[in-house]
């Protein structure tokens, strides 16, 4: 029996770079953040990188710009902005 | 316990992945994976997350997934529970994931099978109302007034209520919940996991483009199908019943906020008129004086 089969690999961008998707952005400002880390749990994407250092980022790569990340942040840190 | 603090930091869906931006599904299966954590199968109907999981050669997914037909979820994780039985494979958790139409039209068969002979997995059924893979076609699970692509004037029928179908079977445990409380949800999955037999738990999803509202929205939308009333969060085991979340408050009638704050934010409720929508009001005040019923028979009815 041939031992070939299709069996996908687990990779980031599996769909290619979804950001490219994005007509809005998402951009945090690292002032305001209280770390609650709302936007990390409600993020569907898992695009919101948590460091070390306890700060939050987001991978632009992937992030498809949904929005829910600012509507549930209680410390208004993250505003929308329109894609250049 | 489940906590922001101690949900796990490790992502078992990668980013990149084919789900639409803010889907509900995508969020709640990445929630639910870091509960089940790396020694875990999931097998999954044709339903939105085969389309999210299933491109080749990559993957999202960093637990292995297999893809069944569309009656077959429930089945297959059956037979995948054989297999590791067989080759003595142990403390691996299986997960059975599939959406309404695979859960309450097609894959209900297999799935009352299931529950019959008590399969020791979870199945996880995530409503998202319709058939939204291939372009919102109602299911049986398509709450009363809402329009797709097959109910075109409005669905006429009422939601069939799959969680009660479970409670008939007296698995060891059925919840309900909603993918805009993930700590509820991994809560529920928390508790699921450790018991043995069936565990069933049906999700609330919302979906943007099936639903119609902004993508940004799916949160918001899906607290207020908790706190209308529309969607009630409780769990049942050993015959009672327990509200969990804010549907601990919900009880009386005077503390749920108007089911017309839920419909009128959604596209899909914009045909409605104003009798239609007070009959729906209506529906969700049926349905809590029976659940409140239930609440008192189990014991659990909240006192105050």
């Amino acid at each position: 029996m041939s031992k070939k089969a299709a069996i996908s690999k687990p990779s980031e961008g599996a769909s290619g770079l979804t950001g490219m998707w994005r007509i809005k952005r998402p951009v945090v400002d690292q002032t305001k953040c209280t770390n609650c880390l709302l936007c990390w749990l409600y993020c569907p994407e898992g695009a919101m990188k948590r460091h070390e250092d306890g700060k939050l980022s987001i991978s632009y790569d992937f992030c498809k710009g949904c929005g829910i990340c600012a509507e549930v942040c209680p410390a208004k840190a993250i505003v929308i902005v329109r894609e250049a | 316990m489940i906590t922001l603090k101690n949900l796990s930091a490790e992502e078992y869906m990668l980013p990149g992945n084919a789900a639409c931006p803010g889907c509900a599904s995508v969020a709640s299966l990445r929630i639910a994976l870091k509960v089940l954590g790396p020694r875990t199968i999931v097998t999954i109907p044709a339903c939105c997350s085969s389309v999210i999981q299933g491109y080749y050669p990559k993957s999202p997914a960093r637990v292995p997934f297999l893809n069944t037909a569309f009656a077959a979820t429930a089945a297959s994780a059956s037979g995948i529970l054989a297999a590791l039985e067989i080759k003595g494979r142990e403390g691996i958790n299986v997960l059975g994931w599939a959406g309404d139409g695979g859960t309450a039209d097609i894959g209900i068969q297999a799935l009352s099978g299931a529950a019959e002979r008590n399969e020791n997995f979870i199945y996880i059924c995530y409503d998202n109302e319709a058939y939204m893979n291939t372009g919102t076609q109602g299911s049986s699970a398509t709450p009363r007034g809402a329009v797709t692509t097959t109910t075109v004037t409005g669905k006429k029928e009422k939601k069939k209520n799959v969680p009660e179908i479970m409670i008939a079977h007296e698995i060891p445990y059925v919840a309900t919940a909603c993918a805009a409380y993930p700590l509820d949800f991994a809560e529920k999955i928390r508790k699921a996991l450790s018991m043995k037999g069936l565990k069933y738990i049906h999700l609330l999803s919302p979906c943007p483009p099936g639903w119609r509202f902004p993508a940004e929205k799916t949160v918001e939308i899906g607290k207020l199908a908790v706190s209308t009333g529309a969607w009630i969060l409780y769990e049942w085991s050993e015959g009672k019943y327990t509200l969990t979340g804010l549907s601990k408050g919900m009880t009386k009638k005077s503390s749920r906020k108007p089911l017309k704050e839920y419909l009128t934010a959604q596209g899909r409720f914009s045909r409605l008129s104003e009798e239609e929508t007070k009959a729906l009001q209506e529906d969700v005040d049926t349905q809590w004086d029976r659940f409140n019923k239930k609440l008192v028979e189990s014991g659990t009815a909240p006192t105050g």
